[in-house]
């Protein structure tokens, strides 16, 4: 005959059934709340940096491309220098649409966030 | 003066009547002191980023861009991508942490980010510095526009404008310049784009006539050859991606957003509401290469989106699109001047004029408000009365380089840097403000250096803002103890979603 034994763990849920919050843990000054604000910091710059790396590799670069090959200057694209074409019409809705898929993907991360730290973080319940 | 002015001084009468009118309107819904400073923080985002787009739109963009264009060519272009490209920035790196700070002003930021009395006080002198900066080519611009429109001696411009933004900011507030500003980007735009389509249509009409001499400089992005250019095209790259963020009327507004995520929804919008303005003023600069070698033989290149509707269209329709694009140009004037003297007078107020002003007795607040709108116009009014040519894009150039050097690196390190310590946020401050700064008042003052030195005064971003950032890490490196002790509380408020109740905490800590 084998003994029953009671196996326990750290409560999932409070008294009232609803999943315990993590939420003191980021706003006290616990380990485990350290790691989650360092996690969200890391991937909120993360995405700030890639947002600026992309900036910097297409409209910063731009400057160099025709300095390196000056030809460029004298291209026309209907009629329209290539130069003026960029700076004057394509980089504005570039710029919007980095813009927008920035916020798109930070919104998610605070989200994913709040679940993570409310306990509700996806597959655990 | 000739029935020339008509148009002109119709159109600078309404754009002043529909401004105190709307003030006045805006009025009623400004009850309280919270209305006045910040509207009460519940501007939705899309009224919002119209007032931003509105104050933001400035004589710079509305009269200077299409001059340096045709004066200049493509690497002009850089002035609107990077005033544009400027909010893309300040979206990812500081829009939602600087609102969910609760910080109304810079000052206001440094001191609850970094407890030092000391901090907020440099930071009051360079807002205040770096508004006048801004404010100067602002009135200057009211005076070229008034002569150019209506034959007034050139002193006109300045008072008017002057007036006309003591008297709407002393009487409503935040909440009234909201309503006004927001109506005056969506005046801006159309008075930019209806005459453009109409000129573009009338150059087509007459057989597409070819501006002289098209190649060479004109479509070249980079300013000059060589590695002098190159090194001048990047610094101003640098200098308006990162200056935007560290502008004192930006950042004011950005409490007047409900959260952190209205703030980037906001941010958003203002990046599309600019890059629609900004397709234009290229479109006035291409047909001034056609029809305005006039003005630019006799230097007047500043005056060509006034000008060229005249110059292409003779007798009624002409008069009305010079109207319209001069009331265009006025409102561009009084937005931006509001919106800086409001942020100059926020300073002020909490600096200066609210410990002059006893404290006691209600009202007494707005009451210091008043004062310090007073001076916060006053002051760069006399300076712009006082001192001779400042071309109006490249002064609006200097205060940004100053603004990149200074706030840029003190509000991305403290939103994102734990280790930020007041005595490195000061000893940067003191490195940016006094290299570009000094560079900026060398520029004033008529320095005109050649070759390698001369790019590096005319341009001091690439050097002064690198070292403001590297003065500030090493620095608070060398002091880290002083780290104040509720830093990472403070940046997990900046970076957790209100929704998770941080705000809640915050404000039961204050």
């Amino acid at each position: 005959m084998t003994e029953r034994v009671r196996v326990t763990g750290p409560p999932r849920h409070d008294a009232a059934g609803r999943p315990a919050s993590r939420l003191g843990d980021v706003h006290e000054q616990t380990a485990l709340g350290d790691v989650y604000l360092r996690s969200l910091l890391r991937e909120q710059l993360g995405l700030a940096l890639a947002v600026l790396v992309a900036l910097a590799v297409t409209l910063g670069a731009l400057p160099l491309a025709f300095h390196l090959w000056p030809g460029l200057a004298a291209v026309d694209v209907l009629g329209v220098p290539l130069a003026w074409l960029l700076l004057g019409v394509v980089v504005y809705p570039c710029l919007v649409l980095l813009g927008w898929r920035y916020v798109r993907r930070v919104e998610r991360n605070e989200r994913d966030f709040a679940d993570l730290v409310e306990g509700r973080a996806e597959g655990s319940e | 003066m000739s029935t020339d002015a008509v148009p002109g001084l119709v159109a600078v009468l309404a754009v002043t009547i529909a401004t105190v009118a709307i003030g006045t309107w805006g009025l009623r819904f400004s009850r309280t002191t919270s209305d006045f400073f910040v509207a009460s923080r519940t501007v939705r985002p899309r009224l919002n980023a119209s007032a931003i787009g509105g104050e933001y739109l400035s004589a710079a963009s509305f009269l200077g861009v299409a001059g340096l264009l045709l004066v200049g060519g493509a690497d002009m272009l850089w002035y609107p991508v990077g005033w544009t490209a400027g909010y893309l920035v300040l979206l990812v790196l500081v829009a939602a942490p600087l609102r969910r700070s609760g910080a109304y002003t810079l000052p206001d930021f440094a001191e609850a980010r970094l407890a030092s009395r000391w901090v907020r006080s440099a930071c009051s002198l360079l807002v205040v510095g770096v508004g006048w900066l801004y404010l100067v080519p602002q009135f200057k611009g009211a005076g070229i526009t008034l002569e150019s429109a209506i034959g007034a001696p050139v002193w006109v411009g300045p008072v008017i404008v002057g007036l006309v933004v003591l008297v709407n900011v002393m009487s409503g507030g935040m909440r009234s310049i909201t309503f006004v500003q927001a109506f005056q980007y969506w005046l801006k735009l159309t008075a930019i784009l209806f005459p453009a389509m109409v000129l573009v249509v009338v150059w087509w009409g007459e057989g597409r006539p070819a501006g002289q001499g098209v190649g060479g400089g004109w479509s070249d992005p980079v300013a000059g050859g060589g590695g002098i250019g190159l090194y001048s095209t990047y610094s101003l790259i640098i200098a308006l991606f990162l200056g935007t963020m560290g502008l004192p009327h930006v950042v004011v507004r950005f409490y007047t957003n409900p959260d952190g995520r209205g703030a980037r929804r906001t941010t958003l919008a203002v990046l599309a509401l600019l890059g629609l303005f900004y397709v234009w003023p290229p479109v006035y600069a291409a047909l001034g290469r056609v029809y305005g070698d006039r003005l630019v033989r006799e230097g007047h290149a500043d005056v060509l989106v006034l000008e060229l509707p005249r110059l292409m269209v003779d007798g009624v329709g002409g008069e009305l699109l010079t109207g319209l694009v001069t009331a265009g140009a006025f409102a561009a004037f009084l937005s931006t001047a509001s919106g800086l003297v409001v942020a100059v007078s926020g300073v002020l107020t909490q600096d200066v004029t609210s410990r002059l002003v006893t404290a006691r007795e209600p009202g007494s607040v707005a009451t210091a408000f008043r004062l310090a709108a007073a001076v916060a116009v006053v002051v760069p009014l006399l300076v712009a009365l006082v001192v001779g040519e400042v071309g109006v894009a490249q002064s609006v150039g200097l205060a940004f380089a100053v603004a990149a050097s200074t706030f840029c690196p003190l509000l991305v390190l403290g939103i994102w840097w734990r280790g930020l310590t007041d005595a490195g946020a000061l000893a940067g401050l003191a490195a940016g403000g006094l290299g570009a700064g000094g560079a900026a008042v060398l520029n004033l003052a008529g320095v005109d250096a050649a070759g390698w030195a001369g790019a590096l005064l005319a341009q001091p971003a690439a050097w002064s803002v690198p070292l403001a950032f590297a003065v500030m890490v090493l620095v608070s490196l060398a002091t880290a103890s002083r780290a104040p002790a509720h830093a990472r509380r403070f940046l997990v408020r900046l970076h957790t979603p209100e929704s998770l109740g941080a705000e809640g905490l915050s404000a039961g800590r204050r």
